[in-house]
């Protein structure tokens, strides 16, 4: 396999790793944060949601899926460009509007359809151009 | 009205200056040579005593500070949609600053995700 077709390829499992953490990260969390309910912005509320957060397997599962995306998230900085992986990584929205629609039963919108295909087609472009291009990527075996 | 102009402002530039402070330290890092756990572990190590890293996560942290500052002040469907700037202002500064190659085609597609992600953000 050429450096750049191995380069892609390790770009986007990461990318993908990333999607997948971040998604399911942010869902748990939403989910462990709605058991607790709503919190009262005083000192007791405060210390009180955070003693129930951190008694939650659910909001505990959610910050592991996070550091998870936070890890991927710096490894592939290591050897892929900044403005490859930010606007790739934004397939998460994509990904985001069809759990939504499929496992949540959400109904979506026709204006969020429209940001969805443009941010499919954008994540499309940059998927065309190459993973790395400053000089300490080249380097990468 | 300039308040919340000033704040998005710092908010963006504070974001986007912090992630760029942190891939710059991942590349000074040095990329693991394979995606297996030693590896990978071993470049951790090595990117959580990287200086540039501990530039960065104040600035994010700062950013995430604003967000709330912001959220607190104006409506999230103008909020979050107008945080879309940064894909804009992040290209620029790996331009610009970490001397990526952006072409045509890439700022094509980094365009269409910043209308796109504040088209889905606004709801």
């Amino acid at each position: 396999m050429s450096h750049e077709r191995k380069l892609r390829l390790k770009t986007l499992i990461m990318v993908f790793a990333m999607m997948v953490c971040a998604t399911t990260g942010d869902s748990l969390l939403k989910r462990g944060m709605s058991e607790i309910g709503p919190v009262a912005l005083t000192r007791g509320g405060l210390f009180q949601a955070f003693q129930l957060a951190m008694s939650s397997r659910t909001i505990w599962l959610a910050i592991l899926f996070l550091i998870g995306f936070m890890l991927s998230n710096m490894t592939v900085l290591s050897w892929a460009d900044y403005s490859y992986v930010m606007p790739a990584s934004a397939i998460g929205y994509v990904a985001v509007t069809f759990v939504g629609m499929t496992l949540l039963g959400e109904t979506v919108s026709p204006r969020r359809w429209i940001g969805v295909a443009l941010i499919c087609v954008g994540v499309f472009l940059v998927g065309q151009t190459k993973p790395s291009t400053s000089a300490v990527a080249q380097a990468v075996p | 009205m300039i308040r919340t102009a000033a704040t998005l402002a710092i908010f963006v530039l504070s974001g986007s200056a912090g992630e760029l402070a942190v891939t710059h330290g991942m590349k000074k890092a040095g990329a693991p040579d394979h995606l297996r756990i030693q590896p990978v572990i071993r470049f951790l190590g090595r990117a959580f005593r990287n200086g540039w890293f501990w530039v960065g996560v104040p600035l994010m942290a700062l950013s995430f500070y604003l967000l709330m500052v912001l959220l607190s002040w104006e409506p999230i469907s103008l909020v979050i949609p107008a945080s879309a700037l940064s894909y804009v202002v992040g290209t620029l500064g790996a331009k610009y600053i970490l001397k990526e190659d952006v072409n045509g085609v890439r700022w094509a597609g980094v365009l269409l995700v910043c209308v796109g992600v504040a088209i889905v953000a606004a709801g």
